[in-house]
């Protein structure tokens, strides 16, 4: 392993010295193999001396019999690892490379680009400190950078270093590179990616990978090595919260009973004064001990062992913290779920949850959506299959002691083991409950505040509009089960009243959930938020003298109550549309009723939920004893009867 | 220590003594598989660190091929076994040996029966549910994507294809019946980390990794050391005096040596440092079947 240090010939005891201070730094690759990865960490291993004669001789072999390079040296043989996948010429797996300078020693979690393997991806970046996302300059950011860039967000990846590869294909064009820059940059603002850099490499050739680029005198950052030996990795530990799960007890004889553990997070000295999770005992700390003598205090990730003042009992699966600074104890959670099973996700079905040193029993209530990784979209799903990412809410059969994330990648992580095959099927990361409750409470506050009071900023009075419209403001819901016909009647409305000169507006649950409530799921929780935001959604409709006819679900008495409230009960008006459920699922065309029968759609109304009919409608019609244009019509009757139209 | 951050080799000793007790917590019956070479020496340090100080709750497995290097059985039995009093199973295929194979003959048959089928019939006979083994991710390019939990069914089987993803340090340890798991503590370390982690914490190893005068002989192109007169020198074949040292240990038929004047452990890193082949280039078993040896064997059951 020749390094490249002339101190290895001439002084080993001074480059042992200082190899000896070395720093560790994880990083991910992502990109295809026509982003030239594989070239890159070829180039990475190469230029620091990383490969023997023997390996390079093998490559050389191999590239004549399996190369895609036409005979010529393939470095991609160098990090393709398995037999099968070199015959088939990809890499599926995640490969870990090592290699080192005088700084840093390196590992790098090898991920192959395709669509297919966000679990691979994922599994990377889980220990990654730093992401390196390749863009080739031609292309530009393409979806799958939007993806890469997502998955590391989701991650917690901290520091991004956007290496935009193949610049001698673009005649190291300075605009071009910026140009790309802005266009990434634009993109991620919509994620958390805290620190990012931009450099412009030529991997082939070795452009601004070790060496400073010649060609591109116009960039005067660091090169990707020299920034991989500098970035500043020290502040992403959490030093703030002490946090040490409780892995092992030791007890080699009576007089010692030591509790082995990993430190999660933050600092423990001896002498401090600790908390034991769940029992919420107290004592201090007696002695940090550890093979090589008592330590005066540990830090994460030191692997430790203590031992307390007070006979404590405590064991496996269990936290020792400091008794101001406790971590959420939950026995349910929310978290982003990453599948990595061929068999789907299934809600309500028992897994094991493996959190910190912890193995509890739990179900996946509810999947409030999915995420469209190439659009980062939002959608509703019945389910979760291989390499699908969502968010859930979580109940466990006992509570866990945990973090956010975000603020602890250590104590916000868990792994989903199936109890059957034992296989791990999903990664998970907690998310801060400050969202817990969320949309209830905000309805709270808000009817209460705004109860029978209203803000009106307009300069135009209600009876200007309502002469300027020839009619009065109104919202009609239609609400009834899925399949009833609300939209249709909704559209015969609509159309009928927009013919005859009035001016009027449709929306429903799918237009709102592409934009105000994209974030929304499909718990009671979520459709109760999407409803109100509709409902002052209609409200600020009805301000500009419209009428609204809103098409929902609304399952909920309760929260059809809340929109009257919002709206103003004199001109809201509740049409049931109480088609039976026979005939609402006999029209069923996308399967929902099907799939919430085999208890896939959990808070499905009618089937999985209930549904309210309302108490006192103004309106029923039925789309099966009449036509959808004789139920628009008796819709039509009603608000003449209430004298909002003529 | 003062501004909290931790030198590579600290942190890389930290996750491997998680990993050790990760394993003691979640499985019934371990054992740790011991080779008497120096991967082997910095697994049982770590062991030694992950439990003081209390000894490692499992023992260690000796597979023994009986052609190791007389100093090997001497370091074995005399630092590891008397000086550490660890507990110390030792596994011979009995029936193995009535073929009498030798190694330098068909190194192929000699491996499948000696260790692998010896391994694996240890591993029943105990019935031991996890093993940790000393492998690391950088010795070949098979390894890189091995997990750090690694599974094998009631056959001892790994099946590449069929690998339970890994993520932070979150370590799937559920197992069947009959199914086993092998565990690698030292995943993340590379050659040049043991050696300078060997040098920093003075851990004892056998002295064939040191340059002495030693007898050896050319075979192919490789210097082979006679242990014993069980491996004839064949006809034509000349016993010299070199300077030699070893640069991974096994059955002496199949470890050859290379000529060298370090005399000390600084000299051997120096030595390494500077060299332009790769470790286990000495080793014959790798060069079997093309490339893929070693992943072939790992299919099989072979660590």
């Amino acid at each position: 392993m020749s390094h490249q240090s002339d101190l290895i010939a001439t002084d080993i005891n001074a480059y042992l010295k200082q190899h000896e201070n070395k720093q560790l730094l994880r990083f991910i690759t992502c990109g295809s193999v026509d982003d030239g990865k594989s070239t890159l960490i070829g180039r990475l291993l190469y230029d620091s001396k990383m490969i023997y004669e023997d390996q390079l001789a093998q490559i050389e072999a191999d590239s004549k019999i399996v190369g895609t390079t036409g005979g010529k040296f393939d470095p991609a043989l160098l990090t393709d690892g398995l037999k099968a996948e070199r015959e088939q010429g990809i890499t599926i797996d995640v490969a870990y490379r090592y290699f080192s300078t005088a700084k840093r020693k390196f590992i790098i979690a090898d991920t192959p680009g395709h669509e297919q393997y966000t679990r691979n991806m994922a599994t990377g970046a889980s220990s990654a400190d730093l992401a390196i996302l390749m863009i080739d300059a031609r292309h530009g950011v393409l979806t799958q950078t939007k993806r890469h860039s997502f998955i590391v967000s989701l991650l917690g990846i901290r520091h991004i270093v956007v290496a935009i590869n193949k610049m001698d294909l673009i005649d190291y064009d300075e605009q071009k590179f910026e140009a790309i820059c802005d266009d990434y940059r634009n993109f991620v603002t919509r994620l958390d990616l805290p620190d990012l850099h931009f450099i412009p490499i030529s991997a082939l050739d070795g452009d601004n990978v070790v060496e400073r680029s010649e060609k591109m005198p116009w960039y005067t950052g660091s090169t990707l090595m020299n920034f991989l030996e500098t970035v500043y990795i020290g502040s992403d530990r959490n030093l703030q919260d002490f946090r040490m799960p409780v892995q092992f007890v030791n007890r080699p004889h009576l007089d010692f009973r030591g509790f082995c553990g990993t430190i999660s997070s933050g600092i423990v000295r001896k002498g401090d004064e600790i908390m034991v999770l769940p029992s919420k005992q107290t004592s201090k700390v007696k002695s940090i001990v550890t093979y090589d003598g008592e330590l005066d205090e540990a830090f994460a990730p030191l692997a430790i062992t203590l031992t307390l003042e007070d006979e404590i009992d405590a064991s496996r699966g269990d936290m020792i913290v400091r008794p101001g600074n406790v971590p959420k104890s939950r026995d349910s959670i929310e978290a982003m779920l990453v599948w990595m099973n061929e068999e789907s996700m299934v809600p309500g079905k028992t897994y094991l949850f493996k959190h910190t040193t912890q193995t509890i029993p739990g179900t996946i209530d509810t999947l409030n959506y999915r995420v469209d990784v190439n659009t980062l979209h939002r959608d509703p799903a019945p389910e979760l299959a291989l390499n699908e990412i969502g968010r859930v809410g979580i109940t466990l059969s006992a509570p866990v002691h945990f973090d956010a994330y975000r603020r602890n990648r250590s104590t916000g992580a868990f792994i989903v083991i199936d109890r059957i095959t034992n296989a791990t099927v999903a990664a998970g990361m907690i998310l801060d409950k400050a969202g817990d409750g969320k949309s209830k409470s905000v309805w709270d506050e808000d009817t209460s505040a705004t109860s029978g009071e209203d803000v009106d900023i307009s300069a135009v009075t209600d009876d200007e509009r309502a002469a300027r419209f020839g009619q009065k403001p109104a919202t009609v819901l239609l609400t009834g089960l899925t399949g009833s016909g609300k939209t249709s009647i909704g559209q015969a409305v609509e159309r009928k009243l927009f013919d005859s000169g009035r001016a009027v507006s449709l929306i429903d649950g799918e237009y709102l959930r592409k934009g105000l409530s994209r974030d929304l799921g499909f718990s009671a929780e979520d459709r109760s938020e999407n409803l109100r935001r509709s409902a002052y959604l209609a409200h600020a409709l009805n301000d500009a003298g419209m009428i609204c006819i809103g098409s929902f679900v609304a399952p909920s008495e309760d929260v059809r109550n809340r929109v009257a409230k919002v709206i103003g009960e004199d001109q809201f008006f509740v049409v049931h549309v109480a088609t039976p459920i026979e005939v609402c699922r006999e029209r069923d065309s996308k399967g929902q009723y099907a799939k919430a029968d085999a208890g896939d759609l959990l808070n499905f109304p009618g089937v999985t939920a209930d549904y309210e009919a309302p108490a006192s409608p103004d309106l029923v019609v039925d789309t099966s004893k009449d036509s959808i244009d004789e139920c628009a019509n008796q819709v039509i009757e009603l608000l003449r009867g209430k004298s909002i139209i003529k | 220590m003062s501004d909290y951050s931790l030198t590579h080799l600290k942190q890389l000793e930290a996750e491997s003594i998680h990993i050790f007790r990760e394993v003691a917590a979640e499985f019934k019956n371990p054992v740790m598989l011991y080779s008497i070479g120096k991967d082997s020496s910095v697994l049982l340090h770590l062991a030694l660190k992950a439990f003081a100080p209390a000894k490692p709750p499992f023992p260690l497995l000796h597979v023994d091929t009986t052609w190791k290097f007389k100093e090997m059985y001497d370091f074995r039995d005399n630092y590891v076994a008397k000086e550490l009093g660890l507990e110390l199973l030792v596994h011979i295929n009995e029936d193995g040996l009535k073929h009498g194979i030798k190694p330098w003959e068909d190194s192929e048959r000699h491996t499948e029966l000696m260790k692998t089928d010896a391994l694996k019939a240890a591993l029943d006979k105990y019935k031991f549910d996890a093993a940790f083994g000393g492998a690391r991710r950088d010795e070949e390019k098979s390894r890189a994507k091995e997990r750090v939990f690694s599974f094998r069914d009631k056959s001892h089987r790994w099946d590449p294809k069929n690998q339970r993803p890994e993520l932070w340090n979150l370590y799937n340890a559920r197992v069947n019946k009959g199914e086993s798991i092998r565990v690698f503590p030292m995943s993340n370390w590379t050659e040049l980390d043991v050696w300078q982690y060997i040098h920093l914490e003075k851990i004892p190893i056998v002295p064939l990794y040191l340059s002495e005068k030693r007898k050896v002989v050319k075979r192919d192109g490789i210097l082979l050391m006679r242990n014993d007169d069980r491996m004839p020198l064949l006809d034509g074949e000349v016993e010299e005096e070199k300077m030699v040292r070893f640069r991974t240990l096994g059955c002496y038929p199949l470890s050859g040596a290379v000529e060298s004047e370090a005399t000390d452990l600084v000299d051997v890193i120096q030595e390494m440092l500077l060299a332009t082949t790769s470790e286990r280039q000495g080793r014959i078993i790798d060069q079997d079947e093309g490339g893929a040896g070693m992943e072939e064997k790992k299919r099989r059951g072979y660590f």
